[in-house]
């Protein structure tokens, strides 16, 4: 059989396990929807204050101040294109069970994939971040001091103005762990009915043959990630206003 | 004997190691409109970021209501809600008109300040816009939602930093006699920078001039027009200053 069949007929019976809702392809988009959404849920609390700190916070006009900031602002970047099968690793190693967490005992279940892609996440939220709070007029901070905000209040007031761009790393934050495969694997084992997500899924259904279920897979991912693009440019665009 | 307000002594700003505002000494009176002019780069705005406590001095002491309040982190904030500004660009929040007139009152906690914003809004003539986006209005339009955003607080010292420059006619009384109206009602003291001698000459008691981070003269308006003492002061006036 010509692989174009194959892959005709694939599509054909993807649309149909989609639509009757074959339990097998609901677990795994529902597994991998709670997954990534914890994920991004921890890491949006944490890369969100974190991004803002960097954008608003002078840490001092001296050289040092100023190269540690430079130095950080360079790893988050390159954070943000970190391959995320070393973020796997390196999550492995601290959960196996001679690692410093091991004793959780979470190598192999959901909430080790949570924590790889909350890592993976961070970069690009907080990165996004940043370059959203720091677009704003640095002079509105101190239109807002006179007018009786605190710092605290002051803060709070700029990531609201920048909305759009926060948004926006938020979303990237989830297209960027979403369609990540090779954390999940390390971490999570890619174990039937337990760990499997999205792209792990894709991988292993492949290599068994069950080409459809791989397509209905490959396609409600790929109207994930084209909802979150075109989210993206919707909001990238209001952005710009 | 009038109140003092503010009193600055010997205040001195720089920005790398470059002196851009030095005040001898000066005080400004409770319930006085201030004018102060100078031209582009005279330091009127570093003075008034200084006055607002939003940058500290480099050397000098600025006392205000007798507190001395040189260093900007140190000011308790309930003196510092005592002043507020209203800068040379709006900057408002891309929210509508009533959410910006609001946001002073929500800084502070206050709930139901609902008939604050309808006077407020009045005032400026913009109660009709009240729901429109702030950034939709134009340029005359938000300087005085940022005058009514300031009003609203109820501040004892208002600073305006050329509130009508490059306005209409229409705005630019419209703008002038509410500063007017605010100084008689509630005896907010007004320090008023504009590089426009005629519109402190209008508005203000006493006027100073400030060139190149210098107070060159300070004075009763009439007398300060009508017998300058320092001949840079004359020239100004006269328009004859190059700059
Ligand atoms: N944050 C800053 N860092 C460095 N220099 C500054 C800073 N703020 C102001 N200056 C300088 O201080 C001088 C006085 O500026 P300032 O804004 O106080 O002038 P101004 O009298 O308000 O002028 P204008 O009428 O144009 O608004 C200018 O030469 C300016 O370049
Ligand atoms: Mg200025």
């Amino acid at each position: 059989m010509a692989a174009i069949e194959i892959l005709w007929q694939a599509l054909v019976q993807a649309l149909h396990s989609l639509f009757t809702g074959a339990p097998v392809v609901r677990e795994i988009v529902s597994l991998s929807l709670r997954v990534s959404g914890l994920a991004l849920l921890l890491t949006t609390a944490i890369g969100i204050p974190a991004g803002a700190w960097l954008g608003l916070h002078r840490f001092g006009e001296s050289l040092v101040a100023r190269l540690g900031r430079r130095l950080f602002i360079a790893f988050l970047y390159t954070g943000m294109g970190f391959p995320p099968v070393v973020v796997g690793l390196l999550v492995y190693l601290m959960l196996s069970r001679t690692g410093p967490v091991g004793w959780l005992g979470w190598l192999y279940s959901p909430q080790a994939i949570v924590i790889a892609q909350t890592i993976i996440a961070f970069p690009v939220v907080a990165g996004f971040t940043m370059a959203a709070v720091t677009g704003v007029n640095p002079e509105l901070r101190q239109q807002l001091r006179s007018l009786g905000a605190t710092n605290w209040q002051a803060t709070i007031t700029i990531i609201k103005e920048a909305r759009f761009g926060v948004t926006v790393a938020v979303i990237a934050g989830f297209g960027s762990i979403i369609s990540e495969v090779g954390a999940a694997m390390m971490v999570g084992g890619n174990i039937t009915g337990h760990t499997r997500v999205l792209t792990t899924g894709i991988v292993e259904l492949t290599r068994m043959g069950l080409f459809a279920d791989a397509m209905a897979l490959g396609i409600v991912l790929l109207s994930i990630t084209l909802v979150i693009n075109l989210m993206m440019q919707q909001l990238q665009g209001r952005a710009l206003d | 004997m009038p109140t003092t307000v503010y009193l600055l002594d010997d205040v001195m700003k720089s920005y790398d190691s470059r002196v851009v505002c030095h005040i001898g000494h000066l005080e400004i009176y409770k319930g006085e409109i201030l004018g102060i002019m100078g031209p582009s780069g005279a330091g009127k705005s570093t003075l008034l970021r200084m006055l607002n406590f939003l940058e500290p001095t480099t050397s000098g002491t600025i006392r205000f209501n007798g507190l001395s309040v040189n260093g900007n982190g140190s000011v308790p904030m309930d003196v510092r809600r005592k002043v507020t500004t209203v800068f040379q660009e709006p900057m408002l929040l891309s929210t509508s008109v009533k959410g910006n007139v609001a946001y002073g009152l929500w800084l502070r906690g206050q709930k139901g300040g609902g008939c604050l914003l309808e006077q407020a809004l009045e005032r400026v003539g913009l109660d009709h816009l009240s729901k429109a986006r702030a950034q939709t209005l134009s340029g005359g339009e938000k300087r005085r939602v940022a005058l009514a955003r300031a009003m609203v607080v109820a501040p004892e010292v208002l600073l305006l930093d050329e509130p009508s420059a490059n306005l209409d006619p229409y705005n630019v009384s419209l703008i002038e006699d509410l500063v007017t109206s605010i100084n008689r009602e509630q005896g907010t003291t007004i320090i008023l920078v504009t590089h426009n001698v005629f519109q402190a000459r209008r508005l203000s008691q006493r006027v100073m001039l400030m060139l190149e981070g210098r107070m060159v003269e300070v004075g009763e308006t009439e007398r300060l027009f009508t017998q300058p003492q320092d001949p840079r002061t004359l020239s100004f006036i006269r328009g004859e200053m190059v700059y």
